[in-house]
């Protein structure tokens, strides 16, 4: 329709009809290997101009049939997997797990394992919330925050190494304990990270906080209601960066949580700021766990003794009796013996909640595994917050959710 | 105690003005800046790895340079990912000293294409014959040259020492009659 400039307001009379050619709708396709997805994710969005109408996550690029394998092995070979759900904070994965498969024999494990599985985890938030934060701030121009978190993460990581032996890939628990007991000094060298620890985070949040730069990009972006959060079923920081203080540290101890203080940071908006706030308060609250742990760490046992169906035997033990030999060969081969049953457990991980429902037909190979990934369900919430907003407010929003792609594939 | 909502106050006048911000950022900055190092020059300084560390997977002789493994195939049957190939050999019995132990690997492979480093074959072997050791970067131009061998896995190995010997108490035995 060509506009008919000799009516005298052909300018006012062309705004209220139908623009005079019809706009397409843009289609793009951001990642999945651009910077800001953080891994391999896509999104299919449509765009009006710079706003969006429409974004669908594209998943899957990162899918390895990670719940078939694990009906292919035993319990503790399968540990090593465990490792590369949330790869960002593998500890915490190998303690979830461990702690389901423990459920179906009905298992406690001795107060140091506990214990140790606690500091470990909680270290494993803090890296994880460091990454979170030092990649959202990229995301939102501030690279600083990314070199100084790494800074932190490389003491951690020198921490799991003495540990376990690896920086990343730790495989740390195994059914009834963990690997191996803690090195010598190694819990006062935690303290020692914690105490030098606080200041620095500080200073790292205060690059952020209250940044002007930082909060025109976050605040009131991506904002999700507590109805939303809970209808869609986010967990972790985001669930609590919309208000709601679900913590299952706290509503359905694990690992002996109930023991130490902490609190459950909430945010008010359920905007991309909120939930990094809640971060940044959560990394303090953890290093107040370990602090607790490390305080009355206790003696004893670092595995389950008396399981002898499940844990394998001290190595000095194989090397000289028959019996225990034996014993490791059946352990291993066979795997560690469960009852018939079904047991789902879920544990609060850096990123939400990790889920791992476990059906055993007895024996010491899972019938079937499931895996309740919080990246998972947390991203099923891009296709209603995304719409409306900028482009560059998805980087934003992305950022904001913290997702890592191998958990949410598995 | 329990559930604490987080703060959020608006910016002050000052602070929209960004000049607060330029200011503590490059306060931070310049501390930074006249603190130590925290990177090393990688090939030429290498970090301190500590004990225990999972490194590529080798095999070990005990300390009078004899063979450990006796193919049990444990380690073959846990590894996860499958990087492991031993064929079982016999030891010939009129070896000294070993003929009793009867096995040994004829051949041992592991694909470090495959390996993970868990670790979980150190932890089962019955024999502590195979270790994680120190060595961290393996590289190769081509697909064969990552498999170890057992010269190579050998080589990698060298000696740890040996609380048991479990076999030479065995030998004892079995010379005093009282073998189980
Ligand atoms: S290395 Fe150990 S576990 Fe593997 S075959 Fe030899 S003795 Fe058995
Ligand atoms: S370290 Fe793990 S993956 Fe590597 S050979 Fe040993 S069991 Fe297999």
């Amino acid at each position: 329709m060509a506009t008919d400039f000799s009516f005298p307001d052909a300018a006012a009379k062309s705004a209220a009809a139908k623009p005079d050619f019809e706009t397409e709708k843009m289609s793009l396709s951001m990642g999945p290997s651009h910077p800001s997805t953080h891994g391999v994710l896509r999104l299919q969005m449509e765009l009006d101009g710079e706003i969006l109408t429409k974004c669908d996550p594209v998943i899957g690029y990162l899918h390895r049939g990670d719940e078939k394998i694990a009906e292919n092995m035993t319990y503790n070979q399968f540990v090593p997997y465990t490792d590369r759900l949330d790869y960002i904070a593998p500890l915490a994965n190998n303690m979830a797990y461990a702690i389901a498969v423990e459920r179906l024999v009905k298992l406690e494990v001795p107060a140091r394992c506990q214990a140790i599985r606690v500091i470990t985890a909680e270290m494993a938030r803090i890296s994880a919330h460091l990454l979170g934060l030092g990649a959202f701030g990229i995301d939102t121009g501030a690279w600083t925050v990314f070199m100084y978190a790494f800074e932190e993460r490389e003491k951690l990581y020198k921490l799991f190494e003495e540990l376990t032996g690896a920086r990343f890939t730790t495989s740390y628990t195994r059914i009834g304990g963990v690997s191996r007991d803690v090195p010598e000094g190694w819990t006062g060298r935690v303290n020692a990270f914690c105490d030098q620890f606080l200041p620095i985070l500080e200073e790292i949040l205060a690059l952020l906080t209250r940044n002007k730069i930082f909060m025109d990009r976050t605040v009131d972006v991506g904002v999700i209601s507590k109805a939303d959060a809970i209808a869609y079923g986010l967990t972790g920081p985001n669930l609590r960066g919309s208000g709601v203080g679900l913590d299952l540290r706290k509503d359905k101890p694990y690992s002996g949580y109930e023991q130490y203080e902490f609190d459950v940071p909430v945010g008010t908006k359920g905007d991309c700021y909120d939930r990094y706030l809640v971060r940044g308060e959560e990394m303090r609250q953890s290093v107040r766990i370990i602090k607790q742990a490390i305080a009355k760490f206790p003696g004893g046992d670092w595995y389950a003794k008396d399981a002898r169906k499940i844990f394998a035997p001290p190595k000095d033990k194989i090397l000289t009796s028959m019996e225990e030999l034996i014993q490791n060969f059946m352990i291993v081969t066979e795997g560690p013996q469960m009852p018939a049953g079904e047991v789902y457990f879920e544990a609060e991980n850096p990123k939400g909640i990790l889920g791992f429902y476990v059906v055993s037909k007895g024996g010491g190979v899972p019938w079937r595994l499931k895996i309740r990934a919080p990246s998972f369900c947390n991203l099923s919430i891009l296709p209603k917050i995304c719409v409306g907003s900028l482009v560059s407010d998805v980087v934003s929003i992305l950022g904001s959710l913290d997702f890592v792609m191998g958990e949410c594939d598995r | 105690m329990a559930v604490i909502p987080l703060e959020r106050k608006p910016l002050s006048f000052a602070e929209r003005t960004y000049l607060p911000a330029i200011a503590s950022g490059l306060k931070t900055t310049l501390k930074h800046l006249f603190a130590p190092n925290i990177t090393m020059e990688y090939p030429e300084q290498r970090p301190a790895i500590p004990p225990g560390y999972r490194g590529v997977p080798t095999l070990v002789k005990d300390p009078h340079g004899r063979e450990k493994c006796v193919s049990c195939q444990l380690c073959e049957f846990v590894c996860p990912p499958k990087a492991i190939r031993i064929t079982p050999g016999e030891i010939p019995a009129d070896a000294p000293e070993r003929a009793h132990v009867e096995k040994g690997p004829q051949a041992f492979d592991i694909d470090m294409l495959r390996c993970i480093y868990c670790g979980l074959c150190q932890e089962v072997c019955p024999e502590e014959a195979i270790f994680l050791q120190n060595q961290y970067s393996m590289t190769g131009y081509t697909r064969e040259e990552m498999v170890n061998h057992k010269d190579r896995l050998y080589e990698l190995g060298g000696t740890l020492p040996d609380e048991h010997f479990k076999w030479d108490k065995k030998l004892d035995a079995e010379k005093h009659g009282n073998a189980h």
